[in-house]
């Protein structure tokens, strides 16, 4: 389990003053206390952590926020702020003296500009929300996490998501042009704008996937793509996942970067098929879903290319969508894959790290005799592009001892993966839930002149201060 | 360059120097080649650290689509190991040794340090966007490493975006890891003959949101350069296999036939055009002349474009219109207008090459609102505590 910082007894006696304090600045429905309305934000997509906080705010403007955050800078009072609440590391986990700030309420698409590809909307727009409201031009908004129909935008730039196509169009980092947000001490900043490459610092980089440490965000300027023609995928299966990944290997030497690049092992491929009979072979070792863009010509061509490339690695089956249907059919089950096994077991720990993508053979052996060692079953979905791994650790909730088995075995999981060169997180975060690894990935002098940066942000360490970083150093 | 020179051989030896700096409170310019010492302010040092002798690939997986170097390795040194695997870094990082007349190519240090794009940054992404991670030394002479050898990564903070642009005013860069691609089979380009460049920057546009894979949209105005075209042209680069370029060219010139009069660049006239351009050579700027990149959204790229022209300069415009070379007379007041046309439209400047005394005159960056400037200052602070790295580079007294 995983300690929170003491809560400041100052704080929770003044716990009314607050409140008043706050629905003076957000009033009517927007300032929340009462306990049973504090209860959905408690937690996150990471569940087996609660605590209710002091109080949640919902502002509908920027100048609430600043106004917020003011107060709350003045009166040395914590702050989380949330999205929708899909965070799956806990980040929008909040403390017992703390007020959340949820930008649910600011979700409004303020711009759209299909001339200069780009679109300015509040932070508590969803993901798909953008989409949706560029889609009758043909555009679209790239990245796609599979939480895209709830998780907001503002929360996508401070995790810097990814989704099953981020291959080809880059994650969040890679499709921001410009941010406004409310400094910790309550000041409103733009960083960015419309244009490319604002000169000077980065700070629209040092702000994405700061897991909300640095600043609450209220608006993004995003760009906005055409989609392509059309798109078609494969599905291929092997005997082995060492083949798999040559097959991989060979499909990206040979100068194709499908968008989409996505490797399921075999406890996952019988899961999915379980779940969405979408016909994946049950022999298999290993299967690669595989997806291309273009017109009709190019997709075929392209898909041939593959094939041919896949055939020479003694595959046990190879199935070329003829139509866009036949490749819904095909993602069908990858996109059940979380609700898959969540059949077979109520409760799993989704872990995210990322490993040179050739290290997969090896990684997924010892992944397995881990799985023996811990008595607990894992499924592995990868985006084999770009080597990020996600183990589905199966455990049962209602028995502590099964959890805390579960969170050791997605702990070494991590381990090995920083051993083999890669990282603690892909795309999910540090949160609270890998925050006491940090020191795996990072050594001390590392991890302090992070730590340097964000008191250079936040001098009281007031924003979100029980995650990402070791809790010795909040409490610093 | 000042008189005092030193190049370790070694990243410890760059750290150790950099602690000996702080110490003694010593201010060190930091450059690798010195092919950009011309760039932006001129930094106040009695001694110069080089990276320039801290070369070699380190790793090189082009399945795994990465490539680390240390940072004083020659950029062509760079390109040649991708192309023997035909990969490339695909935001195709200027050669900027004719502009600023140096003799040495650049390191890739100096690249990411100045997150210098060519052409395809409006579709591929920034240096910034393909670095993954870095080693740097700090103020205090710490090596301290920033994301990694993996192509997603987001643990920690993101200090590869923070250094990547940061001119060497927050660490020395001794090694880069950056994500590369396959390079195209071919390419081919399509040149518009357009009335305005306002037509010229909506042909761009209308390209850049087509399906067909725009990966260079640059218009090159009639008074462009000494040499300039006789007429302003758009130019669209598609890159792909050959059926696929062939398919797309042609679906392309029919979507933007009503722009103006079109022709097709085959493949060696087309990749001789964006070396150009990357290179921003069409402006043919003069020894005495400065330049400017101007950076604004697209649809206000023509008004740079004009605003310039009626101060005197010329110009050059990639991006899809939302970057702005300019070429123009050296003097503050010829400067005062850039500024105040990149403000107009939103935009940032960089006086890009300019004589000393008016790169020591002026601010050559946007100056930042007061809230940011006061988080910049403590942000440098926290990575350079004496001040010793480059100062004055970006901003005077920083
Ligand atoms: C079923 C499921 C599938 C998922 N699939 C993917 C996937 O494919 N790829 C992927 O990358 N992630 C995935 N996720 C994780 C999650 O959806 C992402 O991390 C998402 O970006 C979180 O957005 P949110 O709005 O829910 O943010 P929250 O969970 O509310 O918050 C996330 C973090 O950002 C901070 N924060 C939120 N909003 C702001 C703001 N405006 N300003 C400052 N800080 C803020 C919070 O404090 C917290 O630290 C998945 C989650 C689930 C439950």
């Amino acid at each position: 389990m995983i300690a929170l910082p003491k809560p400041k007894p100052e704080v929770l006696a003044r716990r009314d003053e607050i409140v008043a304090a706050l629905r003076a600045i957000v009033p009517g429905e927007g300032t929340i206390s009462e306990p049973l309305r504090l209860k959905p934000y408690e937690t996150d997509g990471l569940t087996a952590y609660r605590m209710p906080p002091l109080a949640v705010v919902l502002p509908t403007t920027t100048a609430q926020v600043a106004a917020v955050m003011r107060y709350c800078h003045q009166h040395g009072i914590r702050v989380v702020p949330r999205g929708a609440g899909t965070s799956l590391s806990g980040g929008a986990l909040p403390l017992e003296d703390a007020v959340v700030i949820g930008l649910m309420r600011m979700n409004r698409i303020l711009e759209v500009d299909f001339e200069d590809r780009l679109a300015v909307v509040e932070a508590g727009v969803t993901n798909l929300g953008i989409t949706k409201a560029v889609e009758h031009e043909g555009f679209f908004y790239a990245p796609d996490p599979s939480s895209q129909l709830a998780c907001m935008i503002g929360g996508n730039v401070n995790m810097n998501s990814g989704g099953a196509h981020c291959l080809k169009y880059g994650v969040t980092a890679n499709n921001l042009l410009g941010l406004t947000f409310v400094t910790p001490t309550g000041e409103i900043v733009q960083v960015g704008g419309a244009h490319l490459d604002a000169a000077g610092y980065d700070w629209l980089g040092l702000m994405t996937g700061s897991e909300g440490q640095l600043g609450i965000v209220t608006e993004v300027t995003v760009r906005i793509l055409r989609g392509p023609e059309g798109a078609r995928a494969m599905l291929a299966a092997f005997k082995g996942t060492e083949i798999a990944g040559q097959a991989v290997d060979a499909i990206i030497g040979s100068g194709i970067i499908p968008v989409a690049l996505e490797f399921m092992d075999k406890p996952c491929i019988h899961a999915c098929e379980a779940f969405a009979h979408a016909g994946y072979p049950l022999d298999a070792e290993a299967m690669l879903i595989i997806e291309v863009e273009g017109s009709e010509a190019e997709q075929d061509s392209l898909l041939a290319k593959i094939k041919e490339i896949c055939a020479r690695f003694d595959p046990i089956s190879l199935k070329v969508a003829q139509t866009a249907e036949e490749s819904v059919a095909i993602w069908k089950g990858r996109k059940g894959a979380f609700g898959a096994v969540g059949r077979i077991s109520p409760d799993y720990l989704c872990m995210d790290g990322t490993i040179p993508t050739g290290e997969l053979p090896g990684v997924l052996k010892r992944i397995g005799e881990m799985s023996e060692q811990y008595g607990l079953k894992v499924a592995n979905v990868f985006h084999a592009g770009d080597g990020n791994l996600h183990p589905l650790i199966m455990f049962d909730a209602n028995d502590p001892e099964s959890f805390r088995k579960a969170e050791a075995f997605g702990a070494d999981i991590l381990k090995l993966c920083v051993e083999v060169g890669g990282c603690l997180t892909g795309e999910h975060g540090v949160g609270v839930e890998k925050r006491d690894l940090m020191g795996v990935q990072f050594a001390r002098h590392e991890l302090d002149q992070q730590r340097r940066i964000k008191t250079a942000f936040d001098p009281a360490w007031l924003l979100n201060p029980h995650k990402v970083f070791p809790l010795e150093d909040a409490a610093a | 360059m000042s008189a005092d020179q030193i190049a370790p051989h070694r990243e410890s030896d760059i750290a150790r120097e950099v602690a000996l700096a702080t110490e003694t409170r010593t201010p060190l310019a930091i450059e690798g080649n010195g092919s950009k010492r011309a760039l932006l302010r001129p930094v106040q040092a009695a001694r110069t650290l080089s990276t320039r002798n801290l070369t070699g690939i380190t790793l090189y997986r082009p399945t795994e689509l990465i490539i680390s170097a240390r940072a004083g390795t020659p950029l062509p040194e760079i390109e040649a190991a991708l192309a023997g695997k035909g990969q490339m870094l695909a935001p195709e990082p200027p050669d900027t040794r004719a502009l600023f007349g140096a003799d040495l190519p650049a390191t890739i240090g100096g690249i990411v340090a100045t997150n210098l794009s060519g052409p395809r940054r409006i579709t591929a992404g920034a240096i910034r966007d393909h670095l993954m991670g870095i080693r740097f030394v700090n103020g205090a002479g710490e090596v301290v490493r920033s994301g990694g050898r993996v192509l997603k990564n987001v643990t920690g903070l993101d200090l590869c975006k923070l250094l990547a642009g940061s001119h060497g005013t927050l660490g020395v860069l001794t090694e880069v890891t950056l994500k590369v691609l396959p390079a195209a089979e071919t390419s081919a380009s399509l040149g518009i003959r357009v009335p305005d460049i306002a037509t010229g920057v909506k042909a761009l546009s209308a390209g850049l949101g087509s399906p067909y894979g725009v990966t260079g949209a640059a218009l090159i105005p009639a008074f462009c350069g000494p040499d300039g075209p006789a007429n302003h042209v758009a130019f669209l680069r598609l890159e792909d296999f050959a059926e696929s370029v062939a398919y797309r060219g042609a679906r392309l010139a029919e979507a933007l036939a009503p722009y103006g009069d079109l022709r097709m660049l085959e493949a060696e006239e087309s990749t001789a055009l964006w070396a150009a351009i990357r290179d921003a050579q069409p402006l043919g700027a003069g020894d005495a002349e400065a330049i400017w990149r101007v950076s604004v959204r697209p649809s206000a790229g023509p008004g740079v474009a004009a605003a310039a022209q009626a101060a005197g300069a010329r110009c050059l415009l990639d991006w899809g219109g939302g970057l702005v070379w300019i070429a123009g007379p050296a003097t503050e007041a010829m400067h005062a207008a850039v500024v105040a046309v990149a403000a107009a439209a939103r935009g940032a400047f960089t006086l890009f090459r300019a004589p000393e005394p008016l790169r020591a005159a002026v601010a050559v960056l946007p100056e930042e609102p007061a809230a940011l400037a006061a988080i910049g200052a403590r942000v440098k602070a926290a990575l350079d505590p004496a001040g010793v790295l480059n100062p004055g580079r970006m901003r005077a007294g920083l």
